[in-house]
C-alpha cells in the first residue's frame, strides 16, 4: 500500500529560513518530522521563493517532479486530493505537502491510509466509486500503451467482479466503509 | 470541510472524537486535550488542605472543587457573574477536576468518554481557586482576576465532571489529532483551539501541597513525552542503510527490498550475539585469563611453531588463530579467573545456551508479529479487488520497473479474468501427473546425489589429513568447502529446470523450489556434519602415538575415548617421568622440572576442530558468493554491455543478458549461513564476530551489485506473503542447528586437554558446580528439588496440556470468524 516517499523523514536538520517552522504544532498532527520535510519542499521553489516557504505554493508540475512520484500512476489525484488551492490546479502549500508525506509515512495508521486511497481512487470526487470510476483506476493500473490495456469485455467482467466482491449493499457504488472493509483485510495494503 | 468528518464514520476512534470535536466547537469553551497539559496553570492554594482533610481521590472531587471555590480568590460567587469570568471559573474548576481525573486515570482508572453538554457549564459559576504556584501559566482570553484565594464559590459536581471531561476529550483529541483524515489547516486550528484549553484549564484542578507535586507531575509528563518523541526521531534516523533501501525499492520494488531488510534485521541479531560472544567470553579470557605460552593449551606446539606465522596458516585458522580467543581449545578450566572472580567456565556455557536462547525468542516474536500484520491472510473472498486497490507499489519510483509492474498487473488482470470465467479444464491430466511424478523423482536423485557428494568428499578430506596436508594442494585441502558451495549454486538451477516439466501456477512453482533448495542445503549440512563426526572419531584415535589399545578394547566411542584419554594421560606421565630421568614419579616429591609449554605433549581436542571446519566453510561461503557476484552479475554485465556492439544477436534480449537479483536463493543462503553461525558459535566464539563482519560486506557489495548490474524483474512478486514463510524456515533451521550443540553439552564428554570443561565429565557440570560453590546450600537443595524428575514431568504435562487447550481456543476462533464470513455473504446475497 501507500508507503514513505524516499528520504522524507531522516534526512538530517536542514538550515530553516526566517519563517521557521512551528515544528511544536506540526508534531501533533503529523506522522513525520517536518524539518525534513521543509527541507524537501523548498528545493521544489525557485530560488527567490525559497525565504517565504510557509506561505508559497509549488505548482502541480513541480510536484510532479519528485522521483517518488514519478513513476506513480495516480500522480494527478494525489496532488488534487491533498491540494487546499481555491482554483482547483493541484498547487500544494507546504502544509499540504506534510500532510501527504504525513499520510504516506511508515507509522500512518491503516485507516487514514485507506481513507485517503479512497479518495484518490474517487475519480470524480462525489464520495463514492461507480463505475467509471473503477474504469478510470484500471486504465491507470494498466499502463498507458495500448496493448496493455484491457478490451471492453474484459473491463466489464472486470468491474462486474469487483462490485460483486465488495459492493455490500448493493447500490452499484462502492462508498467508503466498504472500501475500508476490504482493503482492511488485505496484508499487502 | 464538512464532508471530511462524514467519512471518519468508520473509525470508531474518531466517532467520539468527532462528536466532542464538534460539540466543542459549538461550545464557546474550549475542550482540553491531553498532550499539552501545562498542568501548574492555575493552582488553587493551600487553603484547600484546611478545609477539609483526608479526601480520597474519587469522590471527593466534588468536595474539593466545593473547597477550591471556596479558596480559590476569584470575583465569581454567584451567578450573575459576566459570562467571561463565569465561564472562566467554571472552566477552571472543570479543568482542575480533569485534572484530578487525570491524575485517576494515570492511577489506572479508565476516563470517561461522556460528551458534556454545553449549556450545564454556564450555568452556575463557582468561584475558582488561583493557586500562586511556580507553574506558568498564561491566562489567555478571559483570564484577569485569577491570583486571588479564597474564593466563596460552591462548585456544583456535575460541572466540574463536565469540566473535567471535557478537558480529558481535548486531550484525548490531541492524542488522536493525527489520525483524523482532514486537511492540516483544519487540524491545525483544532489542535491550537484545544491546546490552548487544555494551557488554561489544567493546571487548576488539584490542591495544595498535592497540587504542586501535581503540576511538577504534569511538567515531567510532557518533558518525558516530548523525550519519548525526540527520542523515536533519533532512531528511525539511526536506522543502518536506510536510503540505500530505499533506493532499491524505487528501482526493484518492495520484493527485492525485502531481502536487504532481511540482511538488515540479521545483521541486528548477529551483532548481539557477537556483543555476547566478545563481551563476555573473549574479552575476559584475553584480559583476566592466563596469557599466551603460560599454558601448554595456549601455546603453539613445538612442531607447528615453524609455520605458526604463515599467511597460508593463519587464512586456514591453524597455528596462532588456533591457539587464540577464537576458539574453544585456548579457553583455561580455571573456575574463576581474574581479580572480579570472574567464572570463565559459567560464562561460556551461559552464553552459549543464551545466544541460541535469545535467537529463538526473537524470531518467534518477529513470526508472531507477522501474522498479527496478515490478517489470516489466505482470503479469496477479495480476489478481484485486492488486485485492484492494493497491487500498486507505491515504492517504486523507476519508470522501467514502473513499466514492468504494469505489464504484470495487466496480466493478472487477464489471468484472473480467464481463470473465473471458465473451469480449468484438466487436459492430459495424466501427462501432467506423470510429468510431476518424474520431476520429483529426479529431484530427489539430485538431493541423494549430492549429500552421497559430500560424504565422499569429507571421507577423502580424512585420508589426506591423515596422510599430512602438506602433500597436498590448494584444491584438496579446500575440497570441501568449495564442493558445498559449488553444490549450492548449482543444484538450484538445476531444479528451476526441472520445475518447467511440472508445469504449476508461478506461485506453487516457487513453494516447490523453496523447498527442494531447502531440502538441499539442510540434506548438505546434516550429511556434512555426519561426516565430521566420523573425522573427529577417527582423528582422535589416530592423533595417538599408541594405538594398539583401542583395538583390543570395546568399540563403542564414549568408551573408546575415554580408554584414550588414560592413555594419553598414562603417556603423559612417562614422559614427564623421562624429565626426572627415568624414575616413574609414583609417590615422587621432587619439584616439578620446568617445562616449556610448547614442548608437552598435547591431547586431542575436538572441539576446536569443529569450531575450526564452521569457521573455514563461513570464510569459503563469504568468498564463493562474492566471487559468483562479481563473475556472475558484474563480468556478465560488461560483457553484455560491451560486447553488444559487436556480437551477432542482441545480448540484452537474448542469451545471457542482464541478470535478475535472485531473492529466494540469496534469501536462502542467508537462512543456511545463520544455520552454521548457530551450529558453531559454541565451539568457536569468534564466528559471530566474523559473520558480522561478512554481513557488513555484504550489504555494500550486494547494494552495489543490484544497482548496478541487476535488472528489475520480470514478474514483479509482492513481499509481504513470502514474508513469514522464510521466517519459518529460519526457526526450523534454527532448531536443527542447536541441536548437534544440544547432543555435545548433554552427552559427549569435553576433551579433557583443553577448553573450559576440560576435566568435567559433562559440560553441563559446570552449572552444578557454581550452585555448589557460589549459591547457599539451600538454593542447591532447591534446585535439587526442582530437577527432580517428579516435579519436571508434570510441568512437561502440564505445558502439554495447555498447548492443546490453545490449540482447541483458536480453533475455535477459527470457526467463529468463519461463521461471521457466512454470515456476511449472506447478507450480501440477501440484498
Amino acid at each position: 500500500g501507500p508507503a514513505e516517499p524516499a528520504g522524507a523523514v531522516g534526512t538530517g536538520q536542514p538550515a530553516l529560513g526566517s519563517a521557521a517552522v512551528p515544528d511544536g504544532h506540526h508534531r501533533a498532527a503529523l506522522f513525520v518530522a517536518s524539518q525534513s520535510a521543509y527541507k524537501r519542499f523548498s528545493e521544489l521553489l525557485p530560488r527567490e521563493e525559497r525565504e517565504n516557504a510557509c506561505s508559497a505554493r509549488v505548482p502541480k508540475s513541480q510536484i510532479l517532479t519528485l522521483p517518488e512520484l514519478r513513476a506513480n500512476p495516480f500522480q494527478h489525484r494525489i496532488c488534487h486530493v491533498f491540494s487546499t488551492s481555491e482554483t482547483q490546479d493541484g498547487s500544494m502549500s507546504f502544509e499540504d505537502f506534510l500532510d501527504m508525506l504525513s499520510v504516506f509515512s511508515d507509522s500512518a495508521t491503516s485507516d487514514i491510509k485507506s481513507c485517503y486511497a479512497f479518495r484518490i481512487f474517487d475519480f470524480d470526487n462525489d464520495g463514492t466509486l461507480d463505475r467509471k470510476d473503477l474504469e478510470q483506476l484500471v486504465n491507470c493500473l494498466t499502463g498507458q500503451g495500448e496493448e496493455s490495456r484491457l478490451s471492453s469485455a474484459e473491463m466489464e467482467q472486470l468491474i462486474q467482479n469487483i462490485l460483486e466482491e465488495s459492493d455490500i449493499d448493493k447500490d452499484g457504488t462502492i462508498n467508503l466503509a466498504e472500501f475500508q472493509h476490504v482493503v482492511s483485510r488485505s496484508p499487502d495494503f | 470541510d464538512g464532508s471530511d468528518d462524514n467519512e471518519e464514520g468508520s473509525a470508531v476512534e474518531n466517532e467520539e472524537n468527532a462528536k466532542g470535536a464538534d460539540k466543542g466547537k459549538k461550545r464557546a469553551t474550549p475542550r482540553t486535550g491531553r498532550a499539552h497539559a501545562r498542568g501548574r496553570d492555575r493552582h488553587g492554594d493551600e487553603d484547600d488542605e484546611d478545609d477539609e482533610g483526608g479526601m480520597r481521590r474519587a469522590g471527593p472531587r466534588r468536595h474539593r472543587s466545593r473547597r477550591r471555590g471556596r479558596a480559590a480568590g476569584n470575583e465569581a460567587s454567584d451567578s450573575d457573574m459576566e459570562p467571561a469570568k463565569a465561564r472562566k471559573n467554571q472552566a477552571n474548576q472543570k479543568s482542575k477536576e480533569d485534572d484530578e481525573e487525570d491524575e485517576d486515570e494515570k492511577g489506572g482508572k479508565s476516563g470517561k468518554g461522556k460528551n458534556e453538554k454545553k449549556g450545564d457549564k454556564k450555568s452556575d459559576k463557582k468561584g475558582k481557586k488561583e493557586k500562586a504556584n511556580k507553574k506558568k501559566k498564561e491566562k489567555k482570553k478571559s483570564g484577569s482576576g485569577s491570583d486571588s484565594e479564597s474564593e466563596e464559590e460552591p462548585i456544583t459536581e456535575e460541572e466540574l465532571a463536565k469540566l473535567k471531561e471535557e478537558v480529558e476529550e481535548k486531550k484525548k483529541l490531541i492524542a488522536t489529532l493525527r489520525n483524523k483524515p482532514w486537511k492540516m489547516k483544519k487540524k491545525l486550528s483544532v489542535l491550537k483551539e484545544a491546546q490552548l484549553f487544555v494551557e488554561k484549564f489544567e493546571g487548576a484542578l488539584g490542591k495544595g501541597k498535592g497540587k504542586k507535586f501535581y503540576a511538577y507531575k504534569v511538567m515531567m509528563t510532557k518533558k518525558w513525552m516530548k523525550f519519548q518523541r525526540d527520542f523515536e526521531n533519533f532512531k528511525t534516523a539511526c536506522i543502518p542503510w536506510e536510503m540505500k533501501i530505499k533506493e532499491i525499492e524505487s528501482h526493484f520494488g518492495s520484493s527485492v527490498a525485502s531481502y536487504f531488510i532481511f540482511l538488515r534485521w540479521m545483521y541486528g541479531i548477529n551483532m548481539i550475539l557477537f556483543g555476547l560472544t566478545f563481551g563476555l567470553v573473549m574479552v575476559p579470557e584475553a584480559l583476566m585469563g592466563k596469557p599466551y605460552g603460560s599454558l601448554p593449551r595456549k601455546t603453539v606446539p613445538r612442531a607447528e611453531e615453524a609455520t605458526a606465522m604463515n599467511f597460508a596458516t593463519l587464512w586456514d585458522f591453524s597455528g596462532f588463530a588456533q591457539y587464540s580467543v577464537l576458539f574453544y581449545g585456548y579457553y583455561n578450566n580455571q573456575r574463576t579467573i581474574g581479580w572480579l572472580k570472574f567464572r570463565m567456565p559459567l560464562s561460556y556455557f551461559l552464553v552459549g545456551v543464551g545466544s541460541i536462547g535469545y535467537s529463538f525468542m526473537i524470531v518467534t516474536r518477529t513470526m508472531a508479529k507477522n501474522a498479527n500484520d496478515d490478517g489470516g491472510g489466505d482470503d479469496t473472498s477479495f480476489n478481484f479487488s485486492w488486485k485492484m486497490f492494493t497491487s500498486w507499489d507505491y515504492l517504486i519510483g523507476n519508470p522501467e520497473t514502473a513499466d514492468n509492474k504494469f505489464a504484470s498487473i495487466t496480466t493478472s488482470f487477464k489471468e484472473a479474468i480467464v481463470e473465473e470465467q471458465e473451469s480449468r479444464k484438466e487436459e492430459n491430466i495424466h501427462l501432467t501427473r506423470f510429468l510431476r511424478v518424474l520431476a520429483n523423482f529426479l529431484a530427489l536423485c539430485t538431493l541423494a546425489g549430492s549429500g552421497y557428494l559430500i560424504f565422499f568428499v569429507v571421507r577423502r578430506s580424512q585420508q589426506f589429513a591423515l596422510e599430512g596436508l602438506e602433500n597436498y594442494g590448494w584444491w584438496e585441502r579446500n575440497e570441501v568447502n568449495t564442493v558445498m558451495s559449488l553444490l549450492g549454486m548449482f543444484c538450484p538451477t538445476l531444479f528451476d529446470v526441472i520445475s518447467s516439466l511440472e508445469n504449476y501456477h508461478p506461485r506453487i512453482a516457487l513453494r516447490w523450489q523453496l523447498g527442494r533448495i531447502f531440502a538441499l542445503f539442510l540434506g548438505n549440512l546434516y550429511t556434512f556434519i555426519i561426516a565430521l563426526m566420523d573425522e573427529i572419531n577417527l582423528k582422535a584415535r589416530y592423533f595417538l602415538p599408541f594405538t594398539m589399545f583401542d583395538r583390543l578394547l570395546g568399540n563403542t566411542e564414549a568408551l573408546q575415548s575415554l580408554e584414550e584419554e588414560k592413555i594419553v594421560k598414562y603417556n603423559m606421565t612417562i614422559w614427564e617421568a623421562s624429565l626426572y630421568n627415568g624414575t616413574i614419579p609414583e609417590n615422587s616429591t621432587a619439584p616439578p622440572i620446568q617445562v616449556d609449554p610448547a614442548d608437552v605433549p598435547r591431547g586431542p581436542c575436538w572441539e576446536t576442530m569443529v569450531g575450526q571446519e564452521f569457521v573455514r566453510l563461513t570464510v569459503s561461503d563469504m568468498m564463493t558468493t562474492y566471487i559468483t557476484i562479481l563473475i556472475g552479475d558484474f563480468l556478465r554485465a560488461v560483457f553484455v554491455r560491451f560486447f553488444n556492439y559487436c556480437w551477432c544477436w542482441d545480448l540484452e534480449y537474448g542469451f545471457p543478458s542482464y541478470s535478475e537479483f535472485d531473492i529466494s536463493g540469496n534469501v536462502l543462503g542467508l537462512i543456511f549461513n545463520q544455520g552454521m553461525i548457530w551450529m558453531g558459535s559454541f565451539y568457536a566464539p569468534c564466528l559471530p564476530a566474523i559473520n558480522v563482519f561478512r554481513l557488513h560486506t555484504s550489504m555494500y557489495l550486494q547494494c552495489w551489485a543490484v544497482m548496478c548490474c541487476n535488472v528489475p524483474q520480470e514478474r514483479v512478486f509482492k513481499a509481504s506473503r513470502s514474508n513469514n514463510f522464510y521466517m519459518a524456515m529460519l526457526l526450523f533451521i534454527l532448531f536443527l542447528s542447536t541441536l548437534p550443540a544440544v547432543y555435545t553439552i548433554v552427552s559427549i564428554p569435553p576433551s579433557f586437554d583443553c577448553g573450559p570443561f576440560s576435566g568435567k565429565t559433562r559440560m553441563f557440570e559446570v552449572i552444578s558446580e557454581t550452585l555448589e560453590h557460589d549459591f547457599p546450600s539451600w538454593f542447591g537443595k532447591v534446585f535439587g528439588y526442582a530437577s527432580n524428575p517428579g516435579l519436571i514431568l508434570p510441568f512437561i504435562l502440564l505445558m502439554v496440556l495447555s498447548l492443546y487447550y490453545l490449540n482447541a481456543t483458536s480453533k475455535s476462533y477459527k470457526e467463529a470468524n468463519l461463521e461471521l464470513k457466512k454470515k456476511l455473504q449472506s447478507v450480501r446475497i440477501e440484498n
